[in-house]
């Protein structure tokens, strides 16, 4: 068995490849540095309450995590911050020596999503879009931002995408698959026209607490490593009722991408949503080809935390039925299990495969070229 | 329970022209599931929601009696049945007393739980039922649906009933999950668990996803000291219909290369259910060296008692 550990490697020196990495997660220092971009009439909600979630607590997690900060302890930042919080340390551990073409921040704290009171929910979202433009986008060049938004309240949040399409520097609207609703369902509408109008990408990365149990009809699981699992599911089932929905006829310039969910289910679920689709067909007028077609043309899959078949070889098996060109490298820089782009993928690929895998597939989704 | 007009519910020509409910009647399961494969023994998996009651003893008692029922009305009446023992998961101890009851029939070859529960069931409340059925050598069956005690998916309740059978895939991973983390089979090492209507097409990455967290995770549950993909090959088997897998022969060659367990398949038609057009219970893609031990042994070797009147 040839198994090619390193990408670059791999390449001759004159094809040097350089790396989109669609997942990497800036935070704020302390959640204080967030007060300036906050509109003042919610100041004193943020000193008193902050964070009101669907959960037992406002600052940590029922299901706990192995590391601090959920983080690699080699990415604790020496100027004092949490891993993810210095843009020059996070450009001498990540983005020089793996070299970062662009990279796609993403947002997970403070977050939106679940904020229950809609109207801080909102406000947090303005605050962190223009913290994320000041603090990282303006300073570096080879970061793009994701626009978060209030999920449960898609007015607000179609408003705060088109506010931050018109400034630029966002490659795309990120949502969480744990809503109150599946996110097929009309009441999230208005967040697809916007995406679609606006001309930017979808990103749904994993995450979230809704209250419901994480592994859906199975109830409330034990540990971290069920509750870890379990993203995948919400993923699969977001897209289920996207598909069934018919979100993809109804917005048919609308890009998506799953984040931070692997991909080793998605030719799973394309056999199992074709074999229902054939006996279901009289509940789902909207949906008007197969779904894993859909699976196939309209949706990308980043690869962190990459699949590992027990025969690295499958990998390629995964990539055949999923698509080459649906492929995209992301790192989840720094949480714990972030993965290595010399390491991730321990599988012979050509040039080819390996530039549109680590590039070329998420400048094409994301329009960064 | 949904209408018996879904067309899942019963194959056009599997439905009974009397016009009784699918699967209602003994002459037809005959012909047709018995007569129509050839089968020696068919196992009989009643889902008429008695376990979805809130009330333990209710939903314990309606159990019993379907108990009942199956042993007098249909394995009384054809010797090539045989059933499982139906029970309610959130009344363990009750649930436990029933298959101590039903084991001493030896018609009864497995205990039946749903995939939807109020708590994993891997959680310790349930350890009397894996304990009872450990005991007296019967694999704890799953069948897909169940008690509806939350919303099937973890983004809440879908619009369609497409969406709900899609999540059982997931649901009977977290289960997976639960009972390999919570250490079921450390403290019950003989015991097997059968999938029911689960599909196998996610089987693979399932396993390749739980090794890789478990790897990094595996402090948090350090009685588990071996590789959940060994533990799920060793302890878990999975019936074949539906499928939800490669359309292709190549393919599938592929998903069962990926799967590396041949043993975990067993042969079901999910009769009266329209999985299946004609005599399609074995797909075509299924490579035909899978037959001898997807027809019979595998299932010999998961459901001791069947060895009993069986060679």
């Amino acid at each position: 068995m040839t198994v090619d550990v390193d990408p670059r490697v791999a390449l001759p020196a004159d094809a040097k490849l350089r790396l989109v990495d669609c997942d990497i997660h800036p935070i704020v220092r302390s959640t204080a540095d967030l007060r300036p971009y906050l509109d003042p009439c919610w100041h004193d909600y943020f000193d008193q309450f902050g964070n009101f979630l669907v959960s037992p607590y406002t600052e940590a997690h029922p299901y706990p995590k192995p590391t601090p900060a959920l983080s690699r302890l080699d990415t604790w930042p020496p100027s004092g911050g949490p891993p993810g919080s210095d843009l020059d340390f996070m450009r001498a551990q990540h983005l020089d020596p793996h070299d970062i073409e662009i990279g796609v921040l993403q947002v997970l704290w403070p977050t939106a999503a679940r904020q229950r009171n809609l109207g801080y929910a909102a406000a947090l979202c303005s605050a962190v879009n223009d913290w994320q433009a000041a603090e990282w986008l303006a300073r570096e060049k080879r970061l793009r931002g994701s626009i978060m938004v209030s999920q449960e309240d898609a007015g607000s949040a179609a408003a705060e995408i088109a506010r931050c399409a018109r400034r630029g520097g966002y490659a795309q609207v990120m949502v969480m698959p744990r809503n109150l609703e599946p996110m097929g369902r009309r009441r999230y509408w208005p967040i697809f026209q916007a995406a679609q109008e606006h001309d930017i990408t979808l990103g749904c990365h994993v995450g979230g607490l809704n209250g419901y149990a994480v592994t859906g009809g199975a109830g409330h699981c034990s540990f971290y490593a069920e509750e870890k699992d379990s993203n995948g599911f919400a993923m699969e089932a977001m897209l289920t009722s996207m598909i069934f929905e018919g979100v993809f006829e109804a917005f048919p310039r609308l890009r998506m991408v799953a984040i931070e969910a692997g991909l080793g289910w998605v030719p799973a679920l394309g056999w199992r949503l074709d074999d229902l689709w054939q006996r279901f067909r009289a509940e789902l007028p909207a949906v008007k080809r197969p779904p894993s077609e859909t699976l196939r043309e309209r949706l990308w899959y980043t690869t962190q935390p990459a699949d590992e078949p027990e025969d690295p070889r499958q990998l390629r098996d995964l990539f055949d039925w999923i698509g080459w060109d649906r492929v995209c490298f992301a790192s989840d820089y720094p949480h714990w299990d972030s993965d290595d782009p010399r390491h991730a993928l321990p599988v012979q690929m050509s040039q080819a495969e390996r530039r549109a895998i680590f590039r070329d597939n998420a400048m094409a989704v994301y329009r960064l070229g | 329970m949904w209408k018996a007009a879904m067309p899942l519910t019963a194959r056009p020509d599997f439905r009974d022209p009397a016009g009784g409910p699918p699967g209602g009647s003994l002459d037809l399961l005959r012909a047709q599931a018995l007569d129509g494969f050839g089968t020696a023994i068919g196992i009989c998996n009643p889902l008429w929601g008695t376990a979805a009651l809130f009330s333990e003893d209710m939903a314990s008692e309606l159990c019993r009696a379907m108990n009942l029922w199956l042993a007098r009305d249909w394995l009384d009446r054809e010797p090539r049945l045989r059933g499982a023992i139906t029970i309610a998961p959130h009344a363990p101890d009750q649930a436990a007393a029933e298959i101590e009851r039903c084991a001493a029939d030896r018609r009864f070859v497995s205990v039946l739980l749903p995939a939807m529960t109020e708590l994993p069931l891997g959680r310790r409340a349930h350890r009397p039922i894996f304990a009872a059925a450990e005991r007296h050598g019967l694999p704890v069956t799953i069948h897909a649906g169940g008690q509806y005690r939350h919303p099937p998916t973890a983004t809440g309740w879908p619009s369609f009933h497409a969406e709900d059978h899609a999540a059982q895939a997931n649901i009977f991973q977290a289960q997976l999950l639960s009972l390999v983390y919570e250490g079921v089979f450390v403290d019950h090492p003989g015991l097997r668990v059968v999938l029911l209507d689960a599909g196998i097409g996610w089987l693979p990455s399932f396993l390749w996803r739980a090794n890789k967290t478990w790897r990094g995770l595996r402090a948090e549950v350090p009685w588990v000291t071996r590789s959940p993909a060994d533990i799920v090959r060793e302890h878990v088997r999975f019936a074949l219909q539906p499928l939800q897998g490669p359309p292709d022969a190549a393919g599938m060659q592929r998903l069962l290369d990926h799967i590396a367990a041949d043993h975990m398949l067993l042969f079901s038609t999910d009769w009266p259910h329209w999985r299946f057009e004609g005599r399609d219970a074995v797909p075509p893609q299924i490579p035909a060296r899978l037959l001898p031990a997807l027809l019979r042994e595998n299932a010999l070797d998961t459901y001791p008692r069947l060895r009993e009147t069986i060679a």
